[in-house]
């Protein structure tokens, strides 16, 4: 966990009693809502379709038991009773007043928590691997960066007023579980031939009404360079960038405009003139930095304890043991993730209920640590092995032991139309059919890895480009359609999906997402090769031939 | 950003002015008597642009107690029941079609 200096939680108390101020003087009319909405805005305070919607950051999706029951004390007091984690680590309460948000704000910051820069054209919440600083193979804790980048971007002068919204991304494992490729700045660490650390950039990836996969911009920059690099990108930016259609304003489109290496050639010459100013990271800095963040002391436990053996004779936690632990750096530790997509239930929601058992079992069975991942799912990164068994039932007791991580109902999906004033068409009534249909576990691990996401509008909340399957809802004429594709993918081979065909109606989603799953089954050369393998290897047209043949 | 009053508007059949009502959000239609109510039955009804036009900027002109304000879309039943006119509309008068994760 990081710890906030006392300049953090200044800051963030400054913020809450600046917003009551706002909030103060919009309601007794001070303030018009032309003048209040940027204000809103950059707390993350939306206009849905129902009421407000309160966006919370969490970042790099790292938090303590104490925040988790925070969240649960704002959801249930000022809201309906539950939140809704989001594809880049935030937290949304759907029902909130604008008379309870300063309140509401104020709570949080008791805890460390805010929510600035959830919303608006400047820097977004840093996100990173949720299973950073406990992932095998990990170069190093990703979350020592991205916290100096939240420092770095908080309220910065100058990219607070950016063309469009920008979003940072970084991992340290091979695997990528944080989809940079996808970010307006993607960051890689990795080490070099010299076996120095340092970071890949990628840049100019996004997914919305145009979508690109980022490209790298430089292969290697030290981490003294970190932040005059990440700088000299963004004022080549806010130079560049179109201000005059917000469809081409994020920096993918520049950087797709001027193409990658003219646009690198801006950077390096932007850079070359601040890189060794007061943006160049002294090891102090950074070592200041790494001292606020505290591990658990770890003991020396069997990686095979008696415990797990005898658990072993319950097909039913062997099914969720499979399915939802994951290998832990330390032996004898596991992260455990918690699946926030019950068969019929709303992806990514958690009620204040889950939360306060969750913080709980957390502080008895994690060092009082939560994650929170892109996928819309938690985890506990610390999990003795011995204590498996007993955290399992007590997970499978408050409904986030279904085991289906990974699987084909482990959806990801944007609130769509339900809830957001941008959509048009619903997204959660078609994960939960889907869901329903295959309900049943055996079927789902015979299907194997297939990772479903759904948005419900061409915003792409709920990454649908980068779907194994993607679902994206259209309205023709008044009627909710849904275009369909396939092949995309989020990790290290970030790739966007191909359109099958035809958009279809709302009531044959379902239907078809079982055809191109049933024809997956029929044509995968062996029990092995996953979904996605099967398509890049045959392309869409069997699965077109499938889907269409019939409609 | 373009105000309300200065976007073309188009009607095809009776439609209300509807906005979220500023100090929680919640939906509100504009009524005949020059104020807001939640409930759509008590909506004002207009049907020809200049009508819809004058809703429109009298309900704009209430920045205190509304944002957002614009013209939507209704169906008017056999019994005279004022319906909403599409999806979108229905689900800001009736609410979702998913249950809550909590029931209310």
């Amino acid at each position: 966990m990081y710890a906030y200096d006392e300049l953090d939680r200044t800051l963030i108390n400054e913020r809450v009693s600046e917003f009551r101020d706002q909030v103060r003087r919009r309601l007794s009319g001070e303030l018009s809502e032309d003048e209040f909405k940027m204000l809103r805005l950059q707390n993350g305070v939306y206009l849905q379709l129902h009421a407000y919607m309160f966006r919370v950051a969490i970042p790099y999706g790292t938090l303590s038991s104490k925040q988790l029951r925070q969240l649960a004390h704002v959801a249930r007091r000022y809201d309906r009773g539950y939140g809704h984690f989001t594809t880049r680590q935030n937290i949304q309460f759907n029902w909130i007043k604008l008379t309870d948000l300063p309140d509401a704000l104020a709570d949080l910051a008791e805890v460390g928590i805010h929510a600035m820069q959830t919303s608006g054209n400047n820097t977004r919440n840093v996100t990173s691997d949720q299973w950073a600083g406990v992932a095998p193979g990990e170069i190093e804790d990703p979350r020592i960066w991205s916290e100096l980048l939240r420092q770095y971007t908080t309220l910065h002068p100058e990219f607070s007023f950016l063309p469009r919204k920008f979003k940072f991304a970084i991992t340290a494992s091979e695997h990528d579980r944080a989809a940079i490729k996808v970010h307006d700045i993607g960051l890689r660490l990795h080490k070099n031939a010299q076996g120095e650390t340092g970071f890949e950039v990628l840049v100019g990836g996004g997914l919305g009404r145009t979508p690109f996969i980022g490209k790298t911009i430089k292969p290697f920059v030290a981490g003294r360079d970190l932040l005059s690099y990440v700088e000299a990108i963004l004022r080549v930016y806010n130079q560049y960038g179109r201000r005059d259609n917000i469809y081409k304003a994020r920096i993918k489109i520049l950087v797709h405009e001027l193409g990658i290496e003219k646009f690198a050639k801006e950077v390096e010459q932007e850079w070359l003139q601040i890189r060794d100013g007061a943006l160049a990271l002294d090891d102090a800095v950074i070592e200041e930095v790494r001292s606020r963040f505290t591990y658990p002391v770890y003991e020396n436990l069997p990686n095979l304890p008696e415990e797990l053996k005898k658990a072993a004779h319950d097909p039913k936690f062997e099914a969720w043991r499979k399915n939802s632990v994951f290998p832990h750096k330390v032996p004898g530790y596991a992260i455990v993730t918690l699946s926030l997509k019950p068969v019929g239930g709303p992806p990514g929601d958690a009620t204040a209920e889950q939360m306060d058992a969750i913080a709980d079992l957390a502080e008895k069975y994690s060092f009082g640590e939560i994650r929170v991942g892109h996928e819309q799912n938690l985890a506990l990164p610390h999990v003795a092995k011995r204590d498996l068994p007993m955290l399992w039932r007590a997970l499978d007791r408050i409904g986030v032991a279904t085991p289906n991580i990974n699987l084909v109902s482990d959806i990801i999906a944007c609130p769509g139309l339900d809830y957001c004033s941008l959509a048009n068409a619903r997204s959660i009534p078609i994960a939960q059919e889907i869901t329903r249909r295959f309900a049943n576990h055996e079927t789902a691990n015979l299907i194997g890895r297939l990772h479903i996401n759904i948005s419900g509008c061409i915003n792409a909340c709920g990454h649908h480009h980068v779907g194994h399957i993607g679902i994206l809802g259209v309205e023709k004429n008044g009627e909710e359609f849904y275009q369909i594709t396939i092949g995309g993918r989020a990790d290290e081979h970030a790739v966007v999906g191909t359109l099958i065909g035809p958009a279809v109606r709302y009531g044959e989603v379902a239907d078809v997402i079982e055809d191109i799953v049933e024809a997956y089954l029929a044509l995968r050369a062996n029990p092995d090769e996953l979904f996605i393998d099967t398509v890049k290897r045959l392309g869409v047209e069997p699965f077109r031939e499938r889907v269409y043949a019939t409609r | 950003m373009t105000s309300p009053l200065q976007q073309k508007i188009k009607i095809t059949g009776p439609s209300v002015v509807t906005a979220n009502r500023t100090w929680d959000g919640v939906v509100i239609y504009r009524t005949a008597a020059k104020n807001w109510t939640t409930d759509l039955s008590e909506a004002a009804i207009v049907r020809e642009v200049d009508e819809a036009r004058a809703l429109l900027a009298e309900a704009a002109a209430d920045d205190l107690g509304a944002i957002g304000a614009y013209i939507a879309p209704v169906e008017i039943g056999d019994d005279g029941a004022i319906e909403p006119g599409n999806l979108r509309e229905q689900i800001r008068s009736e609410g979702l079609t998913i249950g809550l994760p909590v029931p209310a």
